[in-house]
């Protein structure tokens, strides 16, 4: 009788045979056990990709990769693999590849172990500076194949980095890096120029935010990730702030003026703008549904800070929010079924929580003294956000499941607020 | 011991009145300091040039009031003078809101001057949100001197 100990964490089972799987919104699982064996070919670009591939497997807290130093046995990806060899040091999936300098690309094959099947063969073009995305396209077709979910580890995070100076007061920058922490590099200069809010355009090749620059007036700016100029976007009678792409070339922003904010949106391309709220409140925060035919939104005008939806253009406004508490800091996710924002309850805190659009549902998913400004991964399944323990503790950025689990520090390389999280893409 | 009684009771005197009265909220200034006229520090000092409001609120109170109608009365005085009305917020709070909420609190202040004569040109605002606290640390006290709005000459 074979011992089929893991099918307690598959989620699927078949009657002919049983493809491994991982839900990954049930909740706390033990992560999967999974081989990758050394890739054929050059030793050196094996070696990194193997590296990077494990990073991101095991830091979505769903798998964990065995060490090198356990397997008893080779794969050849033109072979079938001696499953009995992987089945003996309780693998459930196993990775081989190849590295093939004279066709620039790397193959790959994912099996599963119980199951004796392929189920995944893919090839990637390899130039010369695109091992780390190789690795990434690798690690999410992975994750693809064992949670059915899309992966992220293409993905790139803005965020606003802090230093403190000897009195003890910040220096921002807005920066940027791959979201693993490699590529960094920062788009602002070091100065006591207030920037915050720094967020992706959909092909993150440019990202707007809040700047001081211009001494008596803060608005938002456009900054090209590439040559690292900026300018100011739109005309606007006040303070703008708040901005967020719905596209490439149009934007949502918040304009404050006279005591009160309101919405507007932007087109880029001409720098046209309409304003969709009419508050004599603060209507801030907008945020668009993936499909763009919705806006949630901050406002306080029914007392209290709460969340609103409206549509597009901004007719029929509704409040979602009725529980206990002051909401926030609301966006929508990438898939469009889930809004996260920040909660605040007088005497317990801050809390980074998710709902439906209509409000329903609501769950915490990280709590602290200081919690704030959540962003979403590509994938709807992971959220970042910025975390502060206490005062003079410092503030870092942080990942989380949505279902609460696997929460963890993003490595920066100082403090480090306002993250916002690109999608995921291809490698050239 | 009627000697030392009057010892201490001069120290009493000499240390209340010389003592600046932030801790009342609204620096209410210290009539005998030598800050030259129509500066920023006889602002500060004489006059007071900061406003504290309640959390969440941007209302103003009779002691914001109080200062307030002395900072007309100097506007009144120095009529090439014009103002830039900060608007902050204490930590405990979120981002993007409290950048709304100083400008709020900027514009209650430019709002209340306005209404007692002051052209509205000669007032600035601009909010800081939670940004730049002017106490570091914690707790309610602290949080209370961060709920402010802020005149300083543009």
């Amino acid at each position: 009788m074979k011992i089929r100990f893991f099918f307690l964490l598959l989620g699927m089972y078949n009657a002919t045979f049983a493809l491994t799987k991982v839900d990954i919104t049930r909740g706390h699982v033990e992560p999967l056990p999974i081989a990758i064996s050394d890739f054929l070919g050059d030793k050196h670009i094996a070696s990194e990709l193997r590296s990077i591939i494990i990073n991101d497997l095991e830091g979505t807290g769903l798998f964990r990769v065995i060490a090198r130093e356990a397997y008893i046995d080779e794969v050849n990806i033109d072979k079938t693999p001696t499953f009995a060899s992987w089945r003996q040091i309780n693998a459930t999936t196993l990775i081989g590849g190849s590295v093939s300098s004279k066709e620039r690309n790397v193959g790959f094959k994912v099996w599963d172990v119980f199951a004796q099947a392929e189920i995944s063969h893919e090839k990637i073009s390899l130039t010369n500076n695109n091992i780390r995305k190789v690795a990434h396209k690798v690690a999410d077709e992975i994750y693809k194949k064992l949670t059915g979910e899309d992966g992220y580890f293409n993905s790139q995070i803005s965020y606003v980095s802090l230093l403190k100076d000897d009195k003890g007061r910040y220096k921002r920058r807005i920066a940027v890096m791959d979201y693993d922490g490699h590529n960094h590099q920062f788009l602002t200069a070091m100065n006591n120029k207030i920037v915050l809010t720094p967020r992706f355009s959909p092909d993150a090749k440019n990202v707007l935010y809040l700047s001081y620059e211009n001494k008596l007036h803060p608005k938002v700016r456009e900054i090209n990730v590439n040559t690292k100029l900026s300018h100011e976007v739109g005309e606007f009678n006040g303070m703008s702030y708040a901005p967020r792409y719905v596209d490439d070339r149009h934007a949502l922003l918040a304009v404050a003026k006279n005591g009160a904010s309101n919405i507007h949106i932007l087109d880029l391309a001409t720098m046209k703008q309409e304003q969709i709220t009419f508050c004599s409140a603060i209507c801030t925060s907008p945020s668009a549904s993936p499909d763009k035919t919705k806006i949630v939104f901050n406002s306080d005008m029914g007392g209290t800070r709460q969340l609103y939806v409206m549509d597009y253009d901004g007719k029929h406004q509704e409040r979602i929010t009725f529980n206990h508490g002051y909401y926030s800091s609301p966006v929508w996710s990438p898939r469009g079924d889930l809004i996260a924002f920040t909660k605040m309850l007088p005497g317990k805190g801050f809390f980074i929580g998710v709902m439906r659009p209509d409000g329903s549902g609501e769950r915490v998913v990280a709590r602290g003294w200081l919690v704030d400004g959540a962003t979403w991964a590509p994938n709807g399944r992971v959220l970042m956000f910025e975390r502060e323990n206490g005062p003079d503790k410092g503030v870092g950025i942080y990942t989380v499941d949505i279902t609460g689990h696997n929460e963890r520090r993003i490595k920066t390389p100082y403090e480090a607020s306002d993250p916002y999280w690109s999608r995921n893409f291809d490698p050239e | 011991m009627k000697k030392i009684f009057g010892i201490v009771f001069l120290m009493l005197v000499v240390v209340l009145t010389s003592c600046q009265s932030r801790h009342n909220g609204h620096g209410s200034g210290n009539a005998s300091s030598s800050a030259a006229p129509g500066t920023q520090e006889d602002l500060e000092e004489n006059i007071g040039n900061f406003v504290l409001f309640e959390l969440n609120q941007s209302t103003l109170s009779s002691d914001a009031t109080a200062v307030l109608n002395r900072q007309v009365d100097w506007l009144n005085n120095y009529q090439y003078i014009n103002v830039l009305v900060e608007g902050h917020c204490d930590i405990r709070g979120t981002r993007e809101y409290n950048l709304a909420l100083g400008e709020r609190r900027a514009n209650a202040v430019k709002d209340y001057l306005v209404s007692r004569g002051i052209n509205s040109s000669r007032i600035s605002v601009i909010s800081y949100g939670k940004e730049r606290p002017v106490v570091l640390g914690s707790g309610p006290e602290v949080w209370a001197q961060n709920r402010r709005a802020v005149v300083v000459i543009n």
